[in-house]
């Protein structure tokens, strides 16, 4: 069963039901929120379609361009907490016995799929005044009266990089895995202290890896909804937030499907200036 | 490894186990009240979720949802990394794309696509659209794992089944399809874990209309708090833990996320 | 004491005993092989030789001084991986240089050492390439080149030559040793190719089980093997049963004139196959019959049924008796030629 080009017409067929939903169920539905992000807005209703682009023109306000800035900076900060912490972790998991991983995987996976309500409501008990860790901290005496750290920015990024890391690790985990212990084991007879070796031999091997992490883990953390409202003030809503806000609650459909359109193409020009970036790079 | 490595492990499991002791003992509290930690311990909020009528219907719904859903991913996936492995044909990579697309854009994007497209559709609402949308939304996970199942298949045992004589249908039901049907079942079990849990697309499309246990929960959490709710998070947190402990005991997890299998590699 | 003196050393895996009550001295300068099939131990000595495993008991020296805690980056040892373990991210030059940047040689003494060492295994020139564009061979002088570049008093080599193809690998064998003779650094190298052992070596450690069957030199070892496993792993050897009291014992069925056994009259016989002679079956003390022949070009194998037992000679075309499948012929084998083994229990 060689690899080879489809030839009758029925070689076409265990692709015709997934291009089919696919198409009728994303692509025009994705297609229909492009097309309404250039409609007008009707009052009391959803929209009328017209070709106006006095919804995209709103991005050019100030107000939209601070949401905008926060939303790619804190992206931004998740993303690289989580690799700084992750890249370290998932090398020295990888290297574990294998029953302490699969241990370990399950453990990443089982957080990977808590709900992002409860993510919020955790933490923000864990965080608050009243029923937190700073109650703890007072008790055994590191700290002298309790505060509340959520709502603010700390609580956003916190419950942002809880949610971002199990991804993070699982993202990282094959190559890792894939990498030859002898490398590390070639630099350490060369001379290199263990850190120097993981900074000048490890890294390095997985650098492409890295590259790809961090654009996945910008995204994710990009659509982030709920936390900004569980654990933040409203200057700490991103742009996922606005989408919705205008969508649902201000009724306003052509400029949360403006906001989205946008959305999707700054997520786009990452994807694209990752594979720039990798091109650059001399090949091995 | 040394202390330090240990130290760092030790604190990230800590870090990770936070909210989850958090939550498992506000559940515990025996009134209803968010109090933390709990002032009396009852354990009728685990209970609640499946003697009260509201928090059952949420129940229901999520696991039907999230079963369909999920054998709707599987379905899509399926063919489609199956195409891909058999056949050179550049712009299948399209279809490809389109069925990674929604898992790896924000989320409020697709959840809003399905809105528009449900609300045009006429069909706004009505409690399958969650079932397609969710389907659609998780395909990329059972294409992921399944694609990587197939990526194992060393050809050359194909070969060797075709020089003893088995056509290529005899080959795909007794040599592929058992090797990649644990992919094919922890793309299952991925897809339906995340559909229990997911919340924006749920809510864009039948929020006003049905509760899942996700949209129960905010709702709980900004209109009338119950320790339900954290009960309910803990026993889902149960189910993930169980479903791929299960993977991880009838399989090998490593090799399904991606590592090579003991003894093989380099 | 100059060299490496390996004392007690044993290491387990949880419930594994990899390697058990190891005794080795290592005299500077010289090349040594640690032969063995797989899973006999000889990688984790030689890892546990350079730092990256630790043993369970017992203490290494070098040159008098105690190693067991020193961690494997301040060995001073050069090693190559039987992966060869390349940096992908680095060219050649940068790879053979890297240890010299660890230690913080300036970049013009670095250039010129790659160079020299680039020399030395025969490669000039190809500091700027990448490591994929290079073949199997030149990769592994390559390795060869950056494990010598900081001048290490010990040289390891991990079943260096495994990966490459049988022309390729005699050729190798005779160049790391000239380059090893050149440079007069210890050397150990692990091996599971016996050829390779004798041809490089001037000991050869075998090991079994995690334990040391025997040290000697090549020649010797192959002349008077410690026991049936080493008569066996070392070459191709005959090992019969041999019985009987007094002076001439029999083995399959035919009397060997000054075969002396122990006193209890049973031994195990190991019998290089050249030193078997085939002759008319009625002037020779076994009688035997042609099973198979092989003609390897420089050299005719005859395998031969005699009893129970299977005989395997070997002989020179030019003396080769010239007999066919089938045919009844007479063995003569000399007592000299038998070394002597106690026959254990089962």
């Amino acid at each position: 069963m060689r690899r080879s080009r489809p030839e009758k017409w029925s070689d076409y067929l265990p692709i015709a039901y997934p291009a089919a939903m696919l198409t009728a169920f994303f692509v025009v539905p994705f297609g229909i929120m492009v097309a309404v992000s250039f409609f007008e807005r009707v009052q009391g209703g959803f929209y009328q379609p017209a070709f106006t682009l006095s919804n995209y023109a709103r991005f050019l306000s100030v107000f939209f361009g601070e949401v905008l800035v926060f939303s790619l900076a804190l992206a931004g900060a998740v993303s690289a907490i989580c690799l700084i912490v992750g890249v370290p972790f998932t090398y020295r998991l990888t290297r574990l016995a294998r029953r302490y991983q699969v241990a370990w995987l399950i453990v990443l996976l089982g957080v990977l799929s808590l709900s992002e309500v409860i993510i919020g409501f955790a933490w923000s008990t864990l965080l608050s005044r009243t029923a937190g860790l700073s109650n703890l901290f007072v008790a055994i005496g590191l700290m002298e009266s309790p505060q509340a750290w959520s709502p603010g920015l700390g609580a956003v990024l916190t419950g942002l990089v809880y949610q971002a890391f199990p991804y993070t690790v699982l993202v990282l985990y094959p190559s890792f895995s894939r990498l030859n212990p002898a490398l590390m084991e070639a630099a350490r007879t060369l001379g290199a202290s263990p850190l120097r070796g993981f900074l000048t031999v490890v890294l390095p091997a997985v650098r492409r890896t890295l590259v790809a992490t961090f654009i996945i883990v910008f995204i994710f953390a990009l659509g982030a909804y709920l936390l900004p409202q569980i654990l933040g003030r409203p200057r700490h809503w991103t742009l996922s937030v606005l989408v919705t806000d205008q969508a649902i609650y201000q009724s306003n459909m052509p400029f949360a499907a403006a906001m989205a359109v946008f959305l999707v193409l700054a997520s786009l020009l990452l994807v694209a200036l990752a594979q720039l970036a990798d091109r650059k790079e001399p090949a091995l | 490894m040394t202390w330090l490595g240990r130290a760092f492990f030790a604190a990230l499991a800590l870090f990770l186990a936070l909210p989850i002791v958090v939550i498992a003992g506000v559940a515990l509290n025996a009134r209803k009240t968010l109090t933390f930690p709990p002032q009396g311990l009852s354990a009728e909020w685990y209970l609640s979720v499946f003697v009260d009528p509201d928090w059952r219907a949420a129940l229901m719904h999520s696991v039907v949802i999230a079963a369909l859903a999920a054998a709707i991913s599987v379905s899509i996936a399926v063919p489609l990394a199956w195409f891909l492995w058999r056949r050179i044909a550049p712009w299948a990579r399209i279809v490809q794309v389109i069925g990674v697309a929604p898992f790896i854009l924000p989320p409020v994007i697709t959840a809003l696509g399905a809105l528009t497209f449900w609300a045009t559709a006429g069909a706004y609402g009505q409690s399958w659209t969650v079932v397609i949308s969710h389907g659609i939304f998780f395909v990329s996970l059972p294409l992921v794992t399944v694609s990587l199942g197939f990526a194992t298949i060393d050809r050359e045992i194909l070969e060797a089944g075709t020089t003893m004589g088995a056509n290529d249908r005899i080959l795909f039901r007794t040599v592929i399809l058992p090797m990649i049907r644990p992919y094919i079942v922890s793309g299952f079990a991925f897809a339906f874990v995340l559909s229990l849990n997911e919340y924006i697309v749920a809510y864009m499309t039948v929020g006003f209309t049905l509760e899942t246990i996700p949209i129960k929960i905010f709702n709980a959490l900004r209109y009338g708090y119950t320790p339900t709710m954290a009960a309910v998070s803990v026993l889902f947190v149960g189910v993930a833990v169980m479903v791929f402990g299960l993977v991880a005991r009838f399989g090998d997890l490593p090799k399904l996320l991606g590592a090579w299998s003991k003894g093989e590699g380099q | 004491m100059t060299g490496l003196e390996l004392i007690d050393i044993s290491k387990q895996f949880g419930p594994v005993t990899a390697v058990e009550d190891v005794n080795l001295s290592v005299p500077a300068g010289s090349f040594i092989c640690l032969l063995g099939p797989s899973g006999c131990g000889k990688t984790t000595l030689l890892r546990i030789i350079a730092g990256l495993e630790d043993p369970t008991r017992g203490e290494i020296r070098l040159n008098g001084a105690r190693l067991n805690d020193r961690p494997a980056h301040k060995r001073d040892f050069g090693m190559v991986f039987q992966s060869l373990a390349l940096f992908p991210h680095l060219t050649v030059g940068e790879n053979i240089a890297y240890p010299l940047k660890i230690r913080g040689r300036p970049a013009a003494q670095r250039q010129a050492r790659v160079r020299e060492l680039l020399d030395l295994v025969r490669l000039p020139g190809v500091e700027g390439r990448a490591i994929t564009q290079l073949s199997g061979g030149q990769r592994q002088r390559v390795a060869i080149a950056r494990a010598l570049a900081v001048s290490p008093q010990l040289f390891l080599l991990d079943e260096p030559l495994s990966a490459l193809d049988a022309k390729l690998r005699e050729a190798m064998q005779v160049e790391l040793r000239q380059l090893q003779q050149r440079l007069g650094v210890t050397t150990i190298v692990v091996t599971h190719d016996q050829r390779e052992a004798m041809s490089m070596s001037d000991l050869i450690v075998v090991m079994s089980n995690g334990r040391i069957q025997q040290v000697a030199r090549p020649i010797e070892m192959y002349r008077k093997p410690a026991n049936p496993f080493v008569a066996d792993f070392l070459g191709q050897a005959n090992l019969l049963r041999a019985r009987g009291r007094g002076a001439d014992a029999e083995i399959s069925g035919g009397k060997i004139p000054g075969l002396r056994l122990p006193s209890n009259g049973r031994a195990i016989v190991s019998i290089r196959p050249e030193d078997v002679a085939i002759g008319p079956s009625d002037a020779a003390p076994i009688r035997a019959t042609v099973s198979f022949i092989r003609e390897m070009g420089a050299s005719v194998e005859i395998h031969l049924d005699a009893g129970d037992d299977r005989i395997i000679a070997v002989a020179s075309p030019q003396s080769c008796p010239g007999c066919a499948v089938g045919d009844t012929v007479g063995l003569t084998i000399p007592a000299s030629a038998c070394v002597l083994f106690a026959e254990t229990g089962t």
